[in-house]
């Protein structure tokens, strides 16, 4: 289950992250054309983002975030060729989690 | 499943000492305890009631410190791309929050001691509102927002 793309970049000691998850985002609130019945809600509920085990990030989402989620942050301290880890984990107890090195 | 009960145990371990246990034994720092999911933050129906549940407070005071990019018109109000920067010291979380959707708070993103005033993400939004950013520093609340218009709403249809 590869739902994550990421990318770490480090440039004078600042870290760009950027990933991209591959998710419904389901809010609840749709109807499914054909059968007239609410599509229930599945979205990702936190994302973390660890450094060398320390959580950088972490991201506490609600339904409103859009379909295939996109999310990019910052931080310092890291030099290139540490792991960082990616988790997600949604409404329905689902999760993935995906390691790079920053480049 | 295993999920589940890592959230009865935050929740139902607050309370009592195992978590304060486990702080001090470094298992769990206190930022990966504040971060069981607020569901009556994102469940609540107005701006100032998300705070409330998320923070404990809706008292914002304006600030030049953030800025929030965002487009002016959104076409597709279902992917609204929003970047918040701030140059406030000491942020402890940003959070985003669309005025008129049916929910506001659509994302709240904790920072660690070391992460620079800055995320990015794509929101949906029901309609045309103002967007919020709510920049927690120094136990303040600080915040600015930015109207979007939105031509085709992103939430039911």
């Amino acid at each position: 289950m590869a739902s994550i793309k990421i990318r770490a970049k480090v440039s004078d000691g600042v870290t760009t992250v950027k990933a991209l998850v591959k998710h419904p985002m389901e809010t609840g609130q749709r109807k499914d054309k054909k059968t007239g019945k609410l599509i229930p809600a599945h979205f990702i509920q936190e994302v973390t983002c660890e450094h060398n085990g320390k959580a950088v990030m972490t991201a506490l989402w609600g339904p409103a975030i859009s379909k295939n989620p996109y999310l990019s942050f910052k931080f310092k301290g890291a030099s290139k060729g540490d792991t960082l880890k990616l988790s997600w984990v949604d409404n329905r107890g689902e999760k993935d989690s995906v390691e790079t090195q920053v480049s | 499943m295993i999920n589940m009960k890592r959230r009865t145990f935050l929740k139902g371990s607050v309370a009592a000492g195992a978590v304060s246990a486990a702080v001090g034994a470094g298992l769990l720092t206190p930022r990966m305890v504040l971060a069981a999911w607020p569901t009556n933050a994102f469940q609540a129906k107005s701006v100032d009631s998300a705070l409330d549940a998320l923070s404990g407070s809706h008292a914002l005071e304006g600030s030049d410190k953030i800025s929030i990019r965002a487009p002016d018109i959104a076409e597709n109000g279902a992917v609204v791309p929003v970047s918040v920067t701030t140059t406030i010291d000491g942020v402890e979380s940003i959070s985003i929050l669309a005025e008129k959707n049916a929910t506001p708070l659509t994302a709240s993103f904790v920072l660690g001691p070391t992460t620079e005033g800055f995320v990015s993400t794509r929101i949906k939004m029901g309609k045309t509102s103002s967007v919020i950013a709510v920049v927690k520093a120094g136990g303040k609340l600080y915040s600015t927002g930015k109207e979007v218009k939105v031509t085709i709403g992103g939430c039911g249809g």
